[in-house]
């Protein structure tokens, strides 16, 4: 491993050997001493009005420390950092079969599980919404009492006169596509513990991906002031968007304000996550799509229905970037985006990587297979005509003033042996095998869009060893932000990474820096600390400067572990020069805000928060499919996605991202659908909800087109969504070509039968 | 009941409850947490342990099974260094978030011992119990596949 491991060169992760090795703590792995166990009774009815109550048998039983109801909820019992309207127990009513109804404090988990089994609910059933159709029936039940029905928000995105222009259109394809619930199957389930100290302090260690904004989420849900509430985030085993939004924060926060002191442990079962557990939501897509003889775009008219489940959540800003991009990659003159976010009494559904975009994707690449069809057009080259170049307009209307590099991305499919030996490849079919070649080209939105100040303040401290410490304040859940800050602070302060030891989110000691999530993270937090690095690099070579008695500190500069006199080589050594420095003079601390579009677009209104976006990562992906004619199987034989997203610091995070993206997106391409009838989840585990395994997916090559993002660090874009949204619509692709017009998704052998009989539906 | 067993190279000998799983013995009693839970059902393989050299899901066993038998852990595997497994996976990029890699490690270890010059293919149905989901398994296959050319090359641990 190179000593100082400089940017864009691929190194070793900083955490990978402690992860490899087992030694890594993840929230998980906290069982302090003398801790008790909570545990959440589930409604295990979708819809319903709860007539009663009785917990006196479980108050009785030994070692049952606490059973609490809605009743003893303090505050406002809402959770939801935006549209806030989830219980944290439910009191009166319940919405979907994985609403909590009670909580249990016991001594064990074996006493915590009789207690919870002891609890006789009364719910008195309603009349189940068990999907779109149901919700949107115009004598519809309603989850909320809403005047709206279940429709939680309504809008319409609109450049030009798309309807009007659809007439003049030399072709039109139409269709309507559907994506089922995904869950996030993160390995490590929502956990954490919590102790309420004697000065009314909450200490929390929790698998979250927003430790900062949790406690104005847990502080309002039970009225706790947010500075009393002290979060740490270890290393999350996995998130995806998941544990974006409380989980098991607000449920562990009032068992511990039960616990008389002690810390309480709270630990989803798989069953619990799938049940409980938020979800991507399922969404039916009604695109229109017209161009010119020659194959220009021309008018996108489209009506996109997400199911938000039984609560809002983040429904509507998911909702929001579905419209935003709803035109794919490419440059349309006019657009209508109708969407409507609606209730269900299914799981909640909220942030998974993708954002609202995974589904999209699926719909607009589809139109754009059917047009390329019709038209009798190269896929290839009706992508290539559209995609967007710099000083484009995208979709909904905003200036193409950042790096976007989707032309490159497709040339570099175009190139690739996979697609031009294609025909061949689909001619060598084996027998009973069919095969197919399909492409996507993708795009994703960084960070959160107009609206929302996206903002980070990092810092970093020499310490009395003299050595730095970097205070990361954005979770890392696996997608290797942290590595990358240390490889940052390395590359400006010219240090070993035996010289570096990082600090994960901590509320107490690092600074507010927003979640992980939208793509951001290494973005935002890299910005600020690139500004922290370079003011303590000032910092040392000024205060250098006076002890070694030069008057020009630019003869000066960092090496490992010491500062250098560049003309005589006299070095000081940091640990010599910490000693000098006040305990308040050893930090420095930067602050970086993600720039926003100006261009506010037409319709854009309807969206306080989070449109439209400025900056996005672009792929075109391509896979190799096929098909055994007698099963129905879809096998996926290679895979190769080329990204753009900006300079890469590290190529092997890099791929690792790409890969991850891929195979979470080949699972909901081919198998992952949480399956719910009447409200009820019939995938409750690992083994009828299933995701890929290592036997299951080919190798994923992946190559980066490196444009040069100028705001950001080094000039990346953040890459940890634009994967997820290419397989999907990549096998889809391939299966057209096929002759199997796929439109719901996941292409399961049945699906695929039903279509050899000309059954898409 | 009295279960004495060797965990990591170390005897351990404790009383635990005839019910107990071996992976919450392991975790909360003797303070491993290399074995991770995802399942609770045999589904997922983060809990992998090797049982007397052969990879068992401590999810679904007793500790009263671990009786007299020796347990290798991650962290065990880990105790005069790294195994080449691990070396590779820290090197070639196996580990994102790092929570199936103690059972990757583990599987993959065995495994090698048995196979030492395997395929990709046959990397890949060894490793079918383990689920990841952030890696896409490309660069565990890389890393398993580097490891037996470190382990064959004698460049591995006993060297």
């Amino acid at each position: 491993m190179p000593s100082v491991q400089t940017i864009g060169s691929r190194s070793r992760r900083f955490d990978a050997m402690d992860k490899a090795c087992g030694r890594e703590r993840f929230a998980s792995d906290e069982y302090p001493e003398g801790m008790l166990w909570a545990g959440a009774l589930r409604a295990g009815v979708p819809h319903g009005v709860i007539r009663g109550m009785d917990t006196a048998r479980a108050k009785a039983m030994p070692g049952v420390v606490a059973v609490l109801t809605a009743e003893d909820v303090p505050g406002e019992n809402r959770q939801g950092f935006i549209h806030w309207d989830m219980p944290v127990l439910c009191g009166d009513k319940v919405r979907h079969a994985g609403d909590a109804v009670a909580l249990v404090v016991a001594e064990t988990r074996e006493v915590l599980s009789e207690a919870l089994a002891s609890i006789i609910l009364d719910i008195e059933s309603l009349p189940v919404v068990d999907g779109l159709d149901a919700a949107l029936a115009p004598d519809a039940p309603r989850v909320h009492d809403l005047e709206t029905g279940n429709i939680l928000k309504e809008a319409t995105l609109r450049k030009g006169d798309a309807c009007e222009a659809l007439t003049h259109c030399a072709v039109i394809v139409e269709e309507t596509f559907f994506t089922p619930q995904q869950a996030h199957c993160f390995l490590e389930t929502e956990n954490g513990t919590a102790r309420m100290d004697e000065d009314g302090t909450l200490h929390m260690t929790v698998s979250t991906q927003a430790p900062f904004r949790d406690r104005f989420e847990i502080g309002r849900a039970l009225g706790l002031p947010p500075n009393r509430l002290h979060l740490t985030a270890p290393y999350l085993g996995g998130g995806f968007g998941g544990k974006d939004g409380a989980t098991v924060q607000c449920l562990l926060a009032l068992a511990a304000m039960h616990a008389g002191g002690r810390p309480v442990k709270m630990w989803w079962s798989r069953e619990e996550s799938l049940l409980a557990g938020y979800k991507r939501h399922a969404a039916r897509m009604h695109f229109r799509l017209g161009a010119e003889a020659d194959g220009t775009l021309t008018a996108l008219v489209c009506d996109l229905d997400y199911d938000t489940g039984a609560y809002a959540h983040l429904g509507v800003e998911i909702m929001a970037l579905g419209l935003e991009h709803a035109s794919g990659p490419y440059r349309v003159e006019h657009l209508e985006a109708n969407g409507r976010c609606v209730y269900t009494n299914n799981p909640v559904a909220g942030a998974f990587r993708g954002f609202g975009v995974a589904q999209v994707c699926f719909a607009f690449e589809g139109v754009m297979d059917r047009l390329a069809a019709k038209l009798d057009m190269d896929p290839l080259e009706l992508r290539a005509k559209n995609a967007l170049r710099p000083g484009d307009r995208n979709g909904v209307g905003v200036g193409m003033i950042s790096s976007t590099g989707m032309k490159e991305c497709l040339a570099g499919l175009r190139g690739h042996p996979f697609w031009q030996s294609r025909d061949q490849w689909v001619r060598e079919a084996p027998p009973l095998t069919r095969r197919g070649v399909g492409i996507a080209a993708v795009h994703n939105g960084m960070g959160y869009g107009r609206g929302l100040a996206d903002s980070a303040v990092a810092k970093v401290r020499l310490t009395e060893e003299g050595r730095f410490r970097v205070y990361n304040s954005v979770s890392d859940m696996g997608q290797g932000n942290s590595p990358t800050f240390v490889q940052m602070a390395c590359e400006i302060l010219q240090q070993d990474e035996s010289l570096m030891e990082l600090v994960q989110p901590d509320t107490e000691r690092s600074h507010p820096s927003g979640s992980s999530s939208a793509g951001r993270t290494t973005y935002t937090y890299g910005n600020a600390l690139i500004k922290a690095c370079e003011a303590m690099r000032d910092k040392l070579l000024h205060r250098a400067a006076m002890v070694l008695m030069v008057d020009d500190a630019s003869v000066l500069e960092l090496v490992p572990g010491a500062v250098r006199h560049a003309v005589t080589g006299q070095e000081l050594p940091l640990a010599a020069l910490v000693g000098m420095l006040h305990p308040d003079d050893r930090f420095c601390i930067g602050e970086a805000m993600m720039p926003v579009t100006q261009d506010v677009p037409e319709g854009g209104e309807a969206f306080r928060l989070g449109f439209p976006h400025l900056i996005f990562p672009y792929a075109a992906h391509l896979a190799r499919v096929e098909v055994d004619e007698l099963t129905g199987n879809v096998s996926v034989s290679d895979y190769v996605a080329f990204t753009d997203g900006g300079r890469v610091l590290n190529p092997q995070n890099f791929e690792q991202q790409v890969q991850g993206a891929v195979a979470q997106g080949l699972g909901y391409a081919l198998w992952e659908d949480c399956f719910a009838e009447g409200g009820r989840l019939l995938t409750t585990d690992l083994s009828n909800y299933v995701i890929p395994g290592a036997g299951d997916l080919p190798d994923i090559e992946s190559h980066a087109v490196e444009t040069e993002e100028q705001s950001g660090p080094f000039g990346m874009k953040g890459i940890g969504e634009v994967g997820m949204n290419g397989p999907l619509p990549a096998v889809a692709s391939a299966l057209l070509r096929m002759g199997l017009p796929m439109t719901r998704a996941p292409f399961t052998p049945e699906r695929i039968l039903a279509a050899f009989d000309g059954d898409n539906s | 009941m009295i279960i004495s067993f060797v965990l990591d190279g170390e005897a351990r000998t404790l009383e635990v409850d005839g019910g107990a799983r071996a992976v919450d013995i392991l975790r909360e009693s003797c303070g491993v947490t290399a074995p991770k839970e995802g399942c609770g059902t045999g589904e997922c393989g983060a809990c992998t342990v090797l049982v007397d050299g052969v990879p068992r899901l401590s999810c679904l066993m007793l500790a009263a099974q671990l009786d007299g038998r020796a347990v290798i852990t991650a962290q065990g595997l880990a105790s005069d260094g790294p195994h080449p497994v691990q070396e590779a996976l820290a090197d070639l990029g196996g580990v994102q978030c790092g929570y199936c890699t103690p059972g990757i490690a583990v599987t993959a270890a065995e495994f090698l011992e048995r196979h030492p010059d395997p395929t990709r293919e046959e990397i890949r149905e060894a490793l079918s119990g383990n689920l990841c989901r952030c890696t896409g398994y490309h660069k565990i296959v890389d890393a398993v596949e580097d490891a037996a050319k470190r382990l064959g090359s004698g460049c591995g641990r006993d060297e």
